[in-house]
């Protein structure tokens, strides 16, 4: 009887929280859906009284929502192949070959998170315009792709495969490019797709960098059109409304396809 | 002698892998810090050529409070967002690990979602819901006969909406930390307590807490570094306001060196932070020690 009790109480307690949490953006998504004049008049009503997908026709029109997405995705998509890359050989190498300076090297690569861009801005912003990347979608992409968390993830992954598995390769006379290219890099596909994932999220919702390196409208990602629309001295929310929750579909279709990877993957990474 | 070849082919080859990243960090870290630092020493605002002038900027910063203001706000921020985050998102990890608690997953997923977005859509979530004329949260405080909250003109509204939206943003992430950790806690630990009566609260604090410690101590740091450099969920919120009151470091530092075309003094305030950071994490490495 009492058990019963208790269950109860932590089932309600459970829904609340998850009200609470999935309230902000539902209610974001729903007003989406309402004309302009329900949005300022009271009373509100939770579900739109008159639904309609006017707000998003008017988003579309009147952003160049298409480049601004065309410019996201290519910078997504080409950083994560490189972020993958990247991480993958540097990983790799630091798991497998003992060097003292290898060691020198790791130690490098953990101090990046004592400085991290948000620190550093304006030194950042002067190598950027000197490397003549400044208003250009490589500018999104160059800095980010050296990433502690990939390497740190890839290198966890290479230290469990066994070294036998490289000797034996060598014996039969492989050289050290095409172990990696032929051997580590597939046997690796899992702990890939995670920091895949993992690095789309972070460049398809970077601000930072596409903030200091990217002035030109033609060249903007999705946050710097959102940022620049709220920003606005009075937003125009109807338009707003319906273009964050364009952004957001991307990561959502994601969430959907890989939630069981990116929960736990975020599980794991506090244990070890 | 033969093999002492190949040791050093391994040697070369192991350097090849490693080139891009010794170039990537000599570019995107090294050159920037020093940068970083020699601007600090100089009042170079973007334009003109820049000179030398020692320690003025620094002399500046702590001589006219304006960043130590910053800094002092950022700390408090800090000091109220980290232990209210650590409680929330530890409280959602027991919830969600309790044996008896149908439909996990779900709830789980919930709680995550929000950690996905970017840092700009939570600030814009936020803005929309505590909208002082148009806001659900005024909408309901009507309903119930309250009177309607300033949250954007009332420097103590805007801060708690800061502080309320960075949460919502960060628990679902810290929680999946805390869970991994709660579950790896030895049944047999727990089991022995009960054993002995322990229940409760006394469980949770003479088990859990221990048991748990390096993840809070991870969680802790990594929110506190975190919550020094909150930037776009607040600047989309508040815009920094009512005045100045949620300006915290990140927007100053940006508005000075991209704004204000300061960039020496920008970049003094860069180092001046960085010296927070690692003062900040030195400390906790040591306690993390001692214990």
């Amino acid at each position: 009887m009492k058990k019963t009790k208790m269950n109860v109480a932590l089932e309600i307690v459970a829904v609340i929280v998850g009200v609470i949490f999935v309230f902000p953006v539902l209610w974001l998504v729903l007003s989406s859906f309402k004309p302009g004049n329900e949005l300022f008049t009271f009373p509100l009503t939770f579900f739109p009284k008159n639904f309609t997908v006017e707000n998003f026709v008017t988003a579309w029109q009147k952003m160049d929502f298409m480049l601004y997405m065309m410019n996201t995705a290519f910078v997504t998509i080409v950083a994560t192949v490189l972020t993958v890359l990247m991480s993958a050989i540097t990983g790799y190498a630091l798991a497998k070959y003992r060097y003292k300076w290898m060691n020198v090297l790791f130690v490098c690569v953990l101090a990046t998170t004592m400085l991290p861009t948000e620190v550093i801005m304006t030194p950042s912003f002067e190598v950027i315009r000197r490397l003549g990347l400044y208003n250009n979608l490589w500018g999104l992409i160059v800095p980010t792709i050296g990433s502690m968390t990939g390497i740190f993830l890839m290198r966890q992954f290479y230290i469990t495969v066994p070294d036998a598995l490289i000797e034996a390769a060598r014996i039969d006379g492989a050289n050290e490019g095409k172990i990696f290219l032929r051997i580590m890099l597939p046997i690796a596909k899992s702990t890939i797709a995670i920091l895949a994932i993992f690095s789309f999220r972070w460049r398809w919702n970077d601000y930072i960098w596409p903030l200091i390196v990217i002035d030109d409208p033609n060249k903007y990602t999705l946050q710097l059109a959102l940022r620049n629309l709220a920003g606005a001295l009075s937003i125009d929310w109807t338009t707003l409304l319906a273009a964050s929750v364009i952004t957001m579909i991307p990561i959502l279709v994601i969430f959907i396809l890989c939630q069981k990877q990116i929960m736990n993957a975020n599980t794991s990474s506090g244990v070890k | 002698m033969r093999t002492k070849k190949k040791l050093n082919d391994y040697q070369l080859w192991a350097f090849v892998f490693v080139v891009p990243m010794i170039l990537f960090f000599i570019i995107f870290f090294l050159i920037p810090a020093v940068v970083g630092l020699y601007f600090s020493f100089t009042n170079y605002n973007g334009i003109n050529k820049m000179d030398f002038i020692g320690l003025e900027n620094y002399k500046e910063i702590f001589s006219d409070f304006e960043y130590l203001k910053v800094i002092g706000r950022t700390a408090v921020f800090c000091v109220i967002e980290v232990p209210l985050g650590y409680i929330v998102s530890l409280g959602l990890a027991m919830l969600m690990t309790a044996k008896r608690l149908k439909g996990k997953t779900l709830f789980r997923v919930i709680v995550y979602w929000p950690t996905l977005l970017s840092t700009i859509m939570v600030g814009l979530t936020w803005r929309w819901i505590f909208g002082e004329n148009f806001g659900v949260v005024n909408y309901v405080l009507s309903l119930v006969g309250a009177s309607p909250i300033e949250w954007s003109s009332s420097a103590t509204a805007a801060f708690a909406t800061a502080v309320i939206a960075v949460i919502w943003g960060t628990a679902g992430f810290n929680m999946m930390i805390f869970i991994g950790a709660l579950e790896q806690i030895d049944d047999e630990i727990v089991e022995a307590a009960e054993i002995d009566g322990a229940k409760g609260w006394t469980k949770f604090r003479y088990i859990t807490l221990p048991q748990i410690k390096p993840t809070s101590f991870l969680v802790i740091l990594t929110t506190m570094i975190g919550a020094f450099k909150v930037f776009a969920e607040v600047q989309t919120l508040t815009g920094g306001g009512p005045g100045d009151s949620t300006t915290f470091v990140i927007q100053y530092i940006y508005e000075t060196g991209f704004e204000k075309m300061k960039v020496g003094y920008s970049s003094a305030c860069s180092m001046v932070l960085f010296v927070v950071l690692l003062i900040l994490s030195v400390i906790q490495n040591k306690l993390n020690k001692e214990e």
